[in-house]
């Protein structure tokens, strides 16, 4: 139909080479795309394949670097802190995603009950995620601060402890304390997706199931779980993703310390890269976080494929 | 969708309050607690003096007793600061511009010219969406080395849009994809060209979609740090998020007041613009996950 309708708006308009190209779809569908490919082309392909390259180099700020194969990946292999921060970094993506995905589908379940100024809620609800996560984080630096701390002020007050913790000077305490900012940033994002998700469920199921005596239980477990689980597989992968490449919030609490107890991959590379010059050894440790990426991307894209096939297989 | 949430707990008349008290409102309370307290510990600390918010055992931490205008007075005049609130709008409201603009083109071109091989760019726009600005930074930052862009707006207005197209452009070919295909067929028989359908058939029908992804790329922007952590270097050239914690630090010595109030004053102008286009900002931030 469409190429119908085309094809003789064509032949009426046959005037000139110049409107003839521009009813040509093609060509003018390359003319559209030429502003996004173009920055894209520059500023998002070229440095995923420049930072590939200058991770098999020793380039450092302000001179060429030369190509030395893998070394630099030989040398991180060797390197303790390279480890300890790709320890950090696993702990840090499970620990924060286990426990957003916890509270986020809870706070969903709570957002789609019945409830007065419901989208006022909503609204307060995503605040942290709206708003710039530097910024909240130097409320979280003041909240865990060795001397002036609320939550240890609170505690002794309450005689529950006695002295100050010292939140962001001992690793362990360093470690939770930043998870527990990224789960405080993320579970807005998680329950309001989730929230979205759990909309489109149509009554008529939850109806059905009570008719056939279902427990609240099992209703969560046969209909919502089921017919939610391809958005939860959507978001957590997001989740998992901006957790894993996180820089933004360790960067502003603890630059990496105690003793590098809490770098990243991320806050690693920037150290390596910007603030040491290493440029090369940089691109290296950014480049060993793609095959995780990856790994997590195809993970949920075949849990995504699976609940689909679960759910085409019991209609 | 309203009608289905309204449904959704049927039986619900039958719930005594007390029972719905301890299973709904009060873990909502809790949790809404928890996410709103680093907001108001943020606002007592801008307006407390310094005697109050370092003596704890003579004040309750949680009140002002006198509160005071200082912190602020003194970010705004003592330091950089007004100069990296216009440096955070510039930039966010051009990266904006930008991307809305290629992605417009761009959604359109994909979804409805559907040029040859107009699905495969449209996935490689969507892997593009996937990769993160944290492993991109270091080859980033040659780049714009090389590119002489270094140290100055133009940087980031160049970069942002990097994070920011393949988002709108996904979002926008969604909200395309609704508007019924007949409509064009209707203007092309008229004898419209593709730019007029494009500018008075298309982009009035899916204006909504057009002002999420606006709110939603501008949110972005205006939170942006690792880029302009790295490609900014003088004080004045910098945004908000990098002047507070590189600025404001003077070695051991941190000023709380002006940080906290750097942060507040940072966040209200996002917050005030979120306030204003709540349904746009969610419908897209779910619709980016929902396709």
């Amino acid at each position: 139909m469409a190429v119908m309708a085309e094809s003789t708006v064509a032949q009426a308009k046959r005037s000139s080479l110049w409107t003839r190209a521009f009813e040509s779809r093609h060509f003018l569908g390359a003319m559209f795309m030429v502003p996004a490919i173009a920055i894209l082309i520059l500023f998002l392909a070229y440095p995923l394949a420049l930072g590939f390259w200058l991770g098999m180099t020793d380039t450092k700020i302000g001179g060429a670097g030369r190509y030395i194969g893998f070394q630099n990946f030989v040398s991180l292999a060797k390197d303790s802190v390279f480890w300890l921060s790709v320890f950090n970094t696993i702990f840090y993506t499970v620990a924060a995603s286990a426990v957003k995905f916890a509270i986020g589908l809870y706070l969903a379940l709570l957002l789609n009950e019945r409830l007065p100024m419901k989208s006022m809620i909503r609204a307060i609800v995503l605040l942290p995620f709206v708003v710039p996560t530097v910024l909240s984080a130097i409320a979280f630096w003041w909240i865990y601060d060795s001397q002036f701390s609320i939550i240890s002020w609170v505690l002794i007050k309450a005689g529950l402890i006695t002295r100050y913790i010292d939140f962001l000077g001992d690793p362990w305490n360093a470690r939770w304390s930043v998870v527990a900012a990224n789960i405080w940033r993320g579970v807005p994002f998680v329950a309001i997706t989730l929230l979205a998700g759990l909309q489109t469920i149509s009554p008529s199921l939850y109806e059905a199931a009570n008719l056939d005596g279902a427990t609240n239980l099992q209703r969560f477990r046969h209909i919502t779980l089921p017919m939610l689980s391809p958005i939860i597989a959507v978001v957590m992968t997001f989740s998992v993703l901006m957790t894993f490449t996180d820089f933004q919030l360790i960067y502003t609490i603890t630059r990496g310390g105690p003793i590098n107890s809490t770098h990243l991959m991320a806050t690693l590379s920037f150290q390596r890269a910007i603030t040491g010059g290493n440029l090369g050894e940089g691109a290296a440790i950014s480049n060993a976080m793609i095959p995780f990426l990856v790994a997590a991307i195809l993970l949920s894209f075949f849990g995504l494929q699976r609940s689909r096939w679960q759910q085409g297989g019991r209609d | 969708m309203t009608t289905a949430d309204d449904q959704s707990v049927g039986m619900d008349y039958l719930e005594s309050f007390p029972r719905k008290f301890f299973r709904v409102y009060l873990p909502l309370g809790l949790i809404i607690f928890f996410l709103l307290f680093p907001f108001y510990w943020m606002a007592v600390a801008t307006f407390k003096p310094d005697a109050e918010m370092y003596d704890y055992e003579k004040y309750n931490p949680f009140w002002i007793v006198h509160p005071t205008l200082e912190h602020i007075k003194k970010l705004f005049f003592d330091t950089d600061y007004p100069l990296w609130m216009w440096n955070t709008v510039i930039v966010s409201v051009s990266s904006t511009f930008i991307s809305l603009f290629a992605s417009v083109c761009a959604a359109y071109a994909i979804e409805r010219l559907r040029y040859k091989g107009s699905r495969y760019v449209g996935l490689a726009i969507f892997l593009g969406y996937l990769v993160p600005p944290s492993i991109l930074f270091i080859p980033l930052a040659a780049i714009v080395f090389q590119l002489g862009l270094f140290d100055g707006n133009l940087a980031l207005i160049l970069t942002y849009p990097t994070f920011l197209i393949p988002f709108c452009t996904w979002l926008l070919m969604g909200y395309f994809r609704t508007i019924p295909y007949e409509l064009e067929e209707c203007a092309l028989i008229d004898g419209a060209t593709r730019l007029q359908i494009l500018m008075k058939i298309t982009l009035p029908l899916s204006l909504p979609g057009v002002i999420s992804a606006g709110i939603f790329a501008f949110t972005l922007s205006w939170n942006e740090f690792i880029y302009a952590l790295t490609f900014i270097s003088s004080s004045e050239n910098k945004t908000i998020p990098v002047g507070a914690i590189t600025e404001l630090v003077n070695g051991d010595v941190y000023h709380w007041g002006a940080l906290m109030a750097a942060a507040l004053t940072g966040s209200v102008p996002v917050v005030i613009l979120y306030s204003f286009f709540v349904e746009y900002y969610v419908s897209a931030m779910t619709g980016a996950v929902k396709e």
